[in-house]
């Protein structure tokens, strides 16, 4: 067993379930969804975007490239939020809701390929 | 190459960026927990992550604008003091990382090769790859470097590269520190290049060497490959796959020296020709004819004793070993003591050679020899050129230098590839003939060594002169090529040697001979000669005032005086 290898889908994973975590629930309610779990997703997001760094292999270059699209529409969704919050005094409007629970989405089905190719590599090394 | 470096960069720097996204991480959730306090001292709600992001953000960064939005409450006071600690390891951490990574030895060789490669894929004009940048490689990138070529070197040795570094040279040479026998360090230097012309296996070590010359000819068959090589076998195995060029210096040496003894004049020319032009010429040592002593039998010995048998020289050899060719006399034992000599008949002898792998040893050898025989001809082979001031000292009648040797010889087929067949016409020649071509040489260049140029005539390297045979089918004599375009009844100090037309030779071309467009000459002279020259097969006035004593007109010049151009060189 590798140490930096379970660090790695460990990660990996843990991105996935909390973006999936503040994803689920209604669309435009947003007691649904907690801006605490938003800034874990981010968090742990970066963190997983850092340990695909340095690999020159073409399945790390597509690990990367997952990561920092769902770190991208992570980033994105909480600039949505604190500009309605905090810019416009909108509040967590249903409106506002949609749109950063939608760019989430994206970043789940991101690490949802991240997660693929982790399983993939996994199938695929034959030791 | 570059995103290389960019990746390496990258991986390196993968744990400090964890640690400080984690430490921006835990201090603005930190503070999105700790609650505030008001005017009026009543608790408020924390800080939103808006607000906490910001305040992390110019507070580990250092920036510090104070308590914003509002006035801390204590709880905040105390998890903030907390953060600016965490974030000042964070950052210093990031920061010695990336430092250390500048400086990491093996992040710098990337970043250095990377540079290399870069800049020799840049190069424009015609470079030569040196492989292995030694003393021979460091005069021959002197002398190329002289003749206005571009020098890439590969060498092992830092010392030796930091010393290049130092060295005064007219173009920068682009030096790699790293193994020419691998055959991708030869093509990062340039191997595959358009502008590339040669390349030169001259490490002192052959079988880096036969590797150089090997990937050369796979990789492009299109170069001139010169290798040094000290062992015969290895020189055969060479040539098989045919390397261009291999230059033996062991064997050269021998030859040379054989040589000398049977047409000193030879010599003397091949002294003169091959020399550093401009040099002042060397003082005159012609090996006697008789009976000579060689000590030591390694490879230089061989080769001496080869040759001078091939010569018909007698000859006796000094060696420790005791199962020589039963052809060759051998006395069993060293040089250096007096027993040995005087038992292979030193005080008869006319010459000694000190041959053995051991600079000491052999001037030891040449100074017992000489104390039992003070008439005697000493050669010594130097090893070392760190011995240089010792064998100054000493002064022998020769001294063997193998880096010397080779790069004469390396200069002498890139700069002129005419020379080394004209030295071997040279070969055949009586002893007076050749006598009577250095003494004019010597004259010619008063007494320094002349410099040695080939000129063709063709479009590139001779536009005027190519064209006015080509266009205008004007006769051109050799003897136009030796006067002077600044006044055409003066010759210029220079000799023509050689001269080359479909494949055959003639040797020392009189002034009648017309030429022909595509041939090839040989010239020996001074630099001053070598450039007038060039201005008269370059620049058509110039040609054309040689070839006429007028100077060249213009179209309108000659079409508003017309009685003048009676004389123009269509009508000659």
């Amino acid at each position: 067993m590798n140490l930096e290898k379970v660090i790695f889908g460990f990660f990996i994973v843990l991105a996935a379930t909390l973006n999936f975590g503040f994803f689920i629930g209604d669309i435009d309610n947003p007691t649904h969804h907690h801006i605490y779990e938003l800034f874990a997703a981010i968090v742990v997001n970066l963190i997983a975007t850092v340990l695909k760094f340095g690999d020159r292999t073409q399945i790390g270059a597509v690990h990367l490239s997952t990561s920092l699209v769902a770190d991208l529409q992570l980033v994105a969704a909480a600039c949505v939020w604190a500009i309605a919050v905090h810019v416009t005094g909108e509040g967590m409007s249903p409106d506002v809701t949609t749109s950063v629970v939608s760019l989430s989405g994206g970043a789940l089905l991101a690490n949802v390929v991240s997660l693929v190719l982790l399983i993939a590599e996994t199938v695929m090394l034959r030791r | 190459m570059n995103t290389s470096i960019f990746f390496l960069a990258l991986r390196r720097m993968r744990v400090p960026l964890i640690v400080l996204i984690v430490l921006y991480a835990v201090s603005t959730l930190g503070l999105t927990l700790v609650p505030g306090i008001d005017a009026q001292g009543q608790p408020t709600p924390p800080m939103s992550f808006f607000h906490a992001f910001y305040f992390v953000s110019y507070t580990a960064t250092t920036i510090g604008f104070g308590e914003i939005p509002a006035a801390f409450s204590d709880a905040q006071r105390m998890w903030v003091t907390v953060c600016i600690f965490l974030s000042v390891i964070g950052w210093s951490y990031s920061i010695i990382s990336l430092l250390a990574l500048v400086q990491d030895k093996g992040f710098q060789q990337v970043l250095q090769t990377g540079q290399f490669a870069r800049r020799v894929r840049h190069l424009g004009e015609p470079f030569y790859i040196i492989c292995g940048c030694g003393e021979t490689g460091l005069l021959i990138a002197r002398a190329l470097d002289r003749s206005g070529l571009r020098v890439v070197a590969l060498e092992r040795n830092e010392a030796r590269i930091q010393e290049l570094e130092l060295e005064d040279f007219a173009a920068d040479i682009l030096v790699m520190g790293a193994d020419a026998a691998q055959p991708q360090n030869l093509i990062l230097a340039g191997l595959k290049h358009r502008s590339c012309r040669g390349v030169l296996a001259i490490t002192d070590d052959d079988s880096a060497n036969l590797a150089v010359a090997i990937a050369s000819r796979l990789v492009n068959p299109r170069l001139m490959v010169v290798a040094r090589v000290a062992s015969p076998a290895v020189e055969r195995n060479m040539m098989s796959f045919g390397t261009h060029y291999v230059v033996n210096h062991f064997e050269k040496f021998a030859d040379y020296l054989a040589q000398a003894i049977h047409s000193p004049s030879w010599f003397r020319l091949v002294e003169l020709l091959t020399g550093l032009p401009g040099q002042e010429v060397p003082e005159r040592h012609d090996p006697p004819v008789g009976d000579w002593v060689v000590c030591g039998y390694g490879l230089f010995g061989q080769a001496v004793v080869r040759n001078l048998e091939r010569q018909g020289v007698s000859l006796t050899v000094i060696a420790p070993e005791q199962n020589l060719p039963v052809t060759v006399r051998h006395i069993v034992g060293h040089g250096m003591e007096a027993e040995p000599l005087r038992l292979a008949g030193i005080e008869t002898a006319v010459g000694i050679v000190a041959g053995g792998d051991n600079d000491t040893n052999n001037l030891s050898i040449a100074m017992t020899a000489k104390e039992i025989n003070p008439e005697l001809f000493v050669v010594v082979r130097q090893n070392r050129v760190a011995n240089e001031v010792l064998f100054d000292a000493y002064d022998a009648d020769f001294t063997m230098v193998p880096s010397r040797i080779v790069a004469r010889e390396c200069m002498a087929l890139i700069t002129s590839p005419l020379l080394t067949r004209f030295l071997r016409h040279v070969r055949a020649w009586p002893d007076a003939r050749a006598a009577i071509l250095a003494r004019q040489l010597e004259e010619l260049c008063i007494h320094r060594v002349p410099l040695v140029w080939s000129v063709r005539l063709n479009a590139a390297d001779a536009p005027a002169a190519h064209k006015l045979l080509m266009m205008e089918q004007v006769a051109i004599d050799m003897g136009m090529l030796r006067r002077d375009p600044a006044a055409r009844h003066e010759f210029l100090p220079l000799l023509p040697l050689l001269l080359v037309r479909d494949g055959r030779d003639q040797e020392l071309p009189e002034d009648e001979i017309l030429l022909k467009p595509g041939d090839e000459l040989l010239f020996a002279g001074t630099r001053a000669a070598k450039l007038a020259q060039n201005l008269t097969l370059d620049n058509r006035n110039a040609l054309e005032y040689v070839l006429t004593g007028h100077d060249a007109q213009g179209l309108l010049w000659r079409w508003l005086n017309p009685t003048e151009t009676a004389s123009g060189p269509g009508n000659r």
